[in-house]
């Protein structure tokens, strides 16, 4: 595994700067905090083509509306958890008129670290994905989030979160990877269980993996960035191989990836699901990594509950 | 399409068939919100048949005006104007706010000549912000109209666009604010009081006309003196009467929202708006 580390927020700036060199059309907002997100490195490189509107998140979502319906390519920008504050625009004036606008936020999840539980949204790809017309979709590494960028710019019209973490990601990707909407990439080969993840908790998942193996339990390991739509096929796939499935990801394990992995299996394919993720609870401060262990979603509880969950199913079979 | 020169008082009489069309609306779908189109009735016609650069044969030509109804209650007086003006079938009027139709309760997208769904308040600012800067970056000169309520400004969001209005010199926006009085509760001065409102807009860098938002030719005038100005955005303080031309309607908060209760009570609104045209 390869374990450079990356920042996907760069990525996205970089990508979107230069995006930005053959399309006249692609503008880009932030709400005070482009040289966070990243979005200041085409602020700098197209200053015509780039809004400040200040600490006014409800401004800056409105404008994106009336800029896609005028025909220009919009990418919005702040951190997860302020978007919120304009949920209801991001309803009526974005996804109620079907706009071009992609909202690519920053420091989601709580590998924001020391800014603390006010910074720290866990509950976001839950009310983002409650949205008609929008997607969701959570990069794992910076290979991803420069696919991700362009096949959102070049490949769709319609309103898209993407969410990106502040912390640096190992690269899991190969360079020539290609995102698309829908598509999931199996990570490990694996035949007596399955861990389905997205974002940061992709590489704490496959170093799990490894834990598995040494006692005897093989796991496959999903990356799954696309969480609406999702895909199913994948997901069915797993359940019916493997029998056994443990979710993880930076978020409530309310209306995110796990309770979307739970509704397919039990519609379509019932086997057992561990959701791995925060609690109903808030963070705290700490450094991001650590935050992980605080929660029990470091890699040693990764490997634990897959654990738990393949031994209480192997009961559960013998019982019939 | 050119559109004929109507006079004043041809633009007044189109304003009282926009009113008489929107009580209509309301009565036939016995909900909906005439106290609010029945004021802006005057500004519509006089933007729709006059000031705006506007083609229902081929709507999407991209140097367009655009219209936003921020207020976007006000939906029968725009679907009233909108098909007056050749938009779609005045006959279509009829299925407001029923289950067959394309007439939502609420200003809706999915309508010939609509150009952002608004229903929510203090959301068609900002998007008339995001307008007015694509004509900018485009060098068109067209320009973007938005009706606001005056219950409406009580949103922080609507502040939050007049900022950014003025900071980037949107002086292709030209707002016109409702300043009828009333909101759904009562009166605005009561709900939430705004005193030197003018100049508390003016204080955020726009320019502002005071007007009676019920007289087409000072309506006019305006819009012309907006459209001179330069380096900053204008709006247009309107003072009109929400309910205007139905006796029990006007400045009565209950017609905010309300259809006329009984057939006796729809005629009487007929037969005066009728009268006054």
């Amino acid at each position: 595994m390869n374990i450079q580390r990356e920042s996907l927020r760069d990525a996205y700036g970089e990508e979107l700067a230069r995006l930005g060199e053959s399309d006249r059309d692609l503008v880009v907002l932030d709400s005070d905090l482009s040289s966070s997100t990243k979005t200041a490195l085409f602020g700098r490189k197209f200053p015509d083509r780039f809004f400040n509107m200040g600490i006014s998140e409800q401004s800056m979502v409105a404008t994106s509306a009336g800029l896609a319906l005028s025909g220009k390519r919009v990418f919005a920008s702040t951190f997860a958890v302020f978007l919120m504050r304009a949920y209801e625009q991001l309803r009526q004036s974005i996804c109620y008129n079907n706009v071009n606008a992609k909202f690519v936020v920053t420091h989601a999840g709580i590998t924001v670290g020391e800014d603390g539980a006010t910074h720290q949204i866990v509950e976001d790809i839950g009310i983002m994905s409650g949205l008609p017309n929008m997607s969701v979709v959570v990069p794992t590494d910076s290979v991803e989030t420069k696919s991700v960028i362009r096949y959102l710019h070049d490949n769709t019209n319609t309103p898209f979160y993407v969410r990106l973490s502040r912390e640096k990601f190992p690269v899991l990707n190969e360079p020539d990877y290609e995102f698309m909407t829908g598509k999931s990439t199996v990570f490990r080969e694996g035949s007596d269980m399955t861990i389905i993840a997205c974002g940061g908790m992709v590489s704490l998942s496959l170093e799990a993996a490894e834990i598995l193996k040494t006692k005897g339990i093989d796991a496959r390991v999903i990356n799954m960035p696309s969480i609406k739509p999702i895909d199913r096929k994948a997901i069915l796939k797993a359940a019916g191989e493997t029998g056994r499935i443990v979710t993880a990801e930076e978020h409530s394990i309310y209306n995110g990836l796990g309770s979307r992995v739970a509704e397919i299996t039990s519609e379509s394919y019932p086997v057992p699901v561990s959701r791995i993720g925060m609690h109903d609870t808030f963070g705290k401060s700490g450094k991001g990594w650590e935050l992980f262990d605080y929660f029990h979603m470091g890699v040693s509880d990764i490997a634990r509950i897959s654990e738990e969950l393949f031994r209480e199913e192997s009961k559960y079979e013998t019982v019939s | 399409m050119v559109l004929k020169d109507y006079t004043d008082e041809e633009i007044r009489r189109i304003a009282y068939d926009i009113r008489i069309k929107s009580v209509q609306m309301v009565y036939s779908a016995n909900s909906g919100h005439p106290g609010g189109s029945l004021s802006v009735a005057d500004i519509l016609a006089v933007l729709y048949f006059r000031e705006m650069n506007v083609d229902p044969e081929v709507i999407d030509q991209k140097y367009r005006d655009r219209f936003v109804m921020s207020k976007g209650h006000a939906s029968p007086a725009l679907y009233a104007t909108l098909s007056m003006r050749g938009f779609f079938p005045t006959d279509l009027l009829t299925g407001f706010r029923k289950i067959s139709s394309k007439l939502e309760g609420h200003v809706h997208y999915g309508v010939p000549g609509v150009e952002a769904s608004t229903g929510s308040l203090g959301q068609g600012l900002g998007i008339g912000v995001g307008m007015a800067i694509a004509s900018k970056l485009d060098s068109g000169s067209n320009r973007v109209y938005v009706i606001i309520g005056d219950g409406e400004i009580e949103e922080g969001s609507i502040w939050e666009s007049f900022m950014a209005g003025s900071k980037y010199k949107l002086d292709n926006l030209i707002v016109i604010l409702d300043r009828n009085g009333v909101q759904l509760d009562g009166f605005t001065d009561q709900i939430m009081p705004m005193p030197n409102l003018q100049d508390r807009i003016r204080s955020f860098g726009w320019n502002v006309i005071d007007i009676d938002g019920h007289d087409v030719s000072q309506i006019t005038s305006a819009i012309e003196q907006a459209k001179k100005n330069t380096g900053k955005p204008t709006l247009i303080y309107a003072r009109t009467i929400k309910g205007k031309g139905v006796s029990y309607m006007e400045n009565n908060p209950k017609y905010h929202g309300s259809a006329p209760e009984s057939e006796e009570l729809f005629h009487k609104a007929i037969s005066e708006l009728e009268a006054a045209a």
